[in-house]
């Protein structure tokens, strides 16, 4: 019989059996969809995420780890141990290799929510994801010492707009209780968001930072002392250290021997890291809890594929009598073979189609609110080679499956003659 | 081909069901356009004679020639012998389901580049249809887009019959094509039957435990002893 003639009988015969075959191509379908779905999410997490510092060639910080440099510096999870003196931080940012470079200093809070003292020049030089520049949805950045600018969660979080004022919280966490509300700040813009920590921070100025801390010292409020907010102004407010800064390179390709020349700077121990490899190295830490579930979306295919091996399977029997008038009108037990097979083909092509459907249906319902709520954005292109080797591998092994009622079937018409027993 | 070609020729056939006792057949010698009426009790192995005619079972011991060819000794060469060569009609339920009455009868033209030239001898594979369902004594225009579940046991047989006979093989088998008819209709198939075979030439083996039946055909054999 030809592969067209076959393909038409398969069709007819599954349409025949419609309730069943549905069934399967629909539990099949869903668990594709699922693994699918779990594929494009974990890839575009891991993209976002490789991104959550682009357009940086180096993150600069006391020497530490580098995960544990990217751990405070980016994601604001603990603290820093050492910070890095401002003279070593101009030093290093007036090499000529230097385009720009990007101050942070860490250590304050609002509400829960990381305070970075930086300079306007964080809104201008990081970018996040695909080189996407920093975007205010409302206002301007900070240009007085008591300026901030909120991240989108933030704002949102705390219901905060353009000219609220805003009291800072000495020290991060659940201890920091000493408020700097001599000092209070207003909110001159709101950052649009971006999907990254950033979304959760507080921007102030260094001198900001400096001015809230004139009347400190070593953590602690000098007793009997005490500068308001507008002496504090005359006050010089350059800062004797920060916690860390970004450095942009005039040339990408002097990364690696500048990175080697900070690290081996001679005045202060100092580590220089690529935000790209530290990135990756921290997703692999993290990256474990999408392979589970990767793993689960595996497991639920394997379980489909079951399904349609018992769906084949249980309709084999009331299938002898068709088994015995093909073999009578000529038909060969490779065909009758063949036949079954390409029966358990077409479930697995609806299924990977109907999987398809799934995934570009819950990017596109689920995409806008994603991209909302986590920053997350998932990307509506079309399977890359990792996804299509997925469906391959689905067809392949609905192919197999196929294969099991197939055998049967071909070994009973050789047994049976043209007697279908009932 | 002569008038009097041999079309069907067995010699010292003999066969055995795993684990039973050998099942020894009759010779037969059957010539082009003749029919053979097989009798013989439940058991006797008329089943398993047509499947060792059909090229479906194979003769533990003897000959089987078609139109003096020997059977293939390979499965797929009997496969294609019968694809091409023989007609098969069931007892019973002989219509796939899933397949429309048209799409039933054409079902050997799918399988045999010969059956489907040799329908087309007079124009298209629906006209051959239609004239073989009206041969039949079945209303084309009514019958021919049906869903084969809504057929009686009557019609589904002489559809089966119109499959078997479509594209015009050497050799018809039947087993117990009438048993579930009644008297009046038994008889008329038969007779459509046995004018459509004569009309092609083409030579037929009927099985049946009815030995009223025999007066049917031209000759007779009995099965078991």
């Amino acid at each position: 019989m030809n592969p067209r003639a076959l393909v038409s009988l398969a069709l007819r015969s599954l349409w025949h059996r419609r309730t069943s075959a549905l069934l399967t191509v629909l539990t099949l379908g869903l668990s594709v969809g699922l693994v699918l779905s779990v594929h494009r999410l974990g890839r575009d997490a891991r993209s976002s995420f490789a991104s959550t510092v682009s357009g940086t060639d180096l993150l600069v910080g006391a020497r530490s780890g580098p995960v544990n440099l990217l751990l405070y510096a980016v994601f604001h999870v603990g603290d820093a141990t050492n910070n890095v003196s401002w003279k070593s931080y101009q030093d290093v940012a007036s090499s000529p290799e230097v385009a720009w470079t990007v101050p942070i200093s860490l250590g304050d809070s609002h509400r829960g929510f990381r305070v970075v003292g930086t300079t306007a020049g964080f809104f201008d030089h990081l970018r996040f994801g695909d080189h996407e520049a920093m975007r205010l949805a409302s206002g301007h950045a900070f240009t007085d010492v008591y300026d901030a600018v909120l991240g989108a969660r933030v704002a949102r979080a705390l219901g905060y707009k353009v000219g609220t004022s805003l009291v800072l919280t000495h020290g991060t966490g659940v201890m920091a209780t000493q408020q700097h509300a001599d000092k209070p700040f207003v909110v001159t813009g709101i950052l649009a968001p971006t999907g990254t920590p950033f979304d959760d921070s507080v921007f102030v100025g260094l001198d900001g930072i400096e001015a809230i801390h004139v009347d400190w010292q070593s953590g602690m409020r000098l007793p009997g002392q005490s500068v308001s907010a507008e002496e504090a102004r005359h006050a010089d407010l350059t800062p004797k250290t920060i916690t860390a800064f970004f450095v942009g390179l005039n040339s990408r390709l002097s990364a690696f021997s500048f990175q080697r020349a900070i690290n081996e700077y001679p005045d202060e121990a100092l580590l220089a890291v690529l935000p790209g490899v530290a990135l990756q190295q921290l997703w692999s830490i993290v990256g474990v809890a999408e392979q589970a579930i990767r793993a689960i979306g595996y497991l639920v295919v394997a379980i489909g594929l079951c399904g349609l091996v018992t769906t084949l399977l249980s309709m084999l029997n009331e299938r002898r009598r068709e088994m015995a008038v093909l073999r009578a009108v000529g038909a060969s037990p490779a065909t009758v073979f063949a036949l079954m097979v390409a029966e358990a083909l077409l479930v697995g092509m609806a299924s990977c189609v109907l999987g398809l459907v799934l995934l570009y249906g819950a990017i596109a319902l689920a995409g806008p609110w994603l991209a909302q709520a986590a920053g997350l954005r998932l990307a509506l292109a079309p399977p890359d080679a990792a996804e299509w080797a997925l469906l391959g591998l689905v067809l392949a092994s609905a192919f197999v499956a196929g294969c099991v009622p197939a055998l049967v079937a071909y070994r009973r018409t050789l047994a049976d003659g043209l007697q279908a027993r009932l | 081909m002569s008038r009097a070609s041999t079309i069907l020729e067995t010699t010292n056939v003999s066969f055995a069901w795993k684990g039973q006792p050998d099942l020894r057949f009759p010779d037969i010698r059957l010539l082009r356009g003749q029919s053979l009426f097989v009798h013989g009790p439940s058991g006797c192995g008329k089943s398993t004679a047509l499947g060792l005619l059909a090229g479906v079972l194979l003769p533990k011991a003897g000959t089987i020639r078609i139109a003096e060819k020997l059977l293939p000794a390979s499965q797929p060469g009997r496969d294609r012998m019968r694809a091409d060569g023989v007609g098969y009609i069931f007892q019973q339920f002989n219509l796939l389901p899933y397949l429309s009455v048209a799409d039933n009868v054409k079902l050997p033209c799918r399988l045999s580049r010969r059956r489907r030239d040799a329908a087309m001898q007079a124009g298209s594979l629906n006209d051959e249809v239609d004239r073989l369902l009206a041969a039949l004594g079945l209303e084309p225009d009514t019958m021919r887009g049906r869903v084969v579940s809504q057929l009686s046991v009557g019609q589904q047989q002489r559809v089966a019959a119109a499959r078997a006979l479509i594209g015009s093989p050497t050799l018809l088998l039947a087993d117990e094509p009438t048993s579930a008819l009644d008297a009046d209709a038994r008889d008329a198939f038969i007779q459509l039957l046995q004018g459509e075979c004569a009309m092609r030439g083409i030579s037929t083996v009927f099985v049946s435990h009815d030995l009223s039946l025999a007066r049917h055909f031209d000759d007779a054999v009995r099965l078991g002893s």
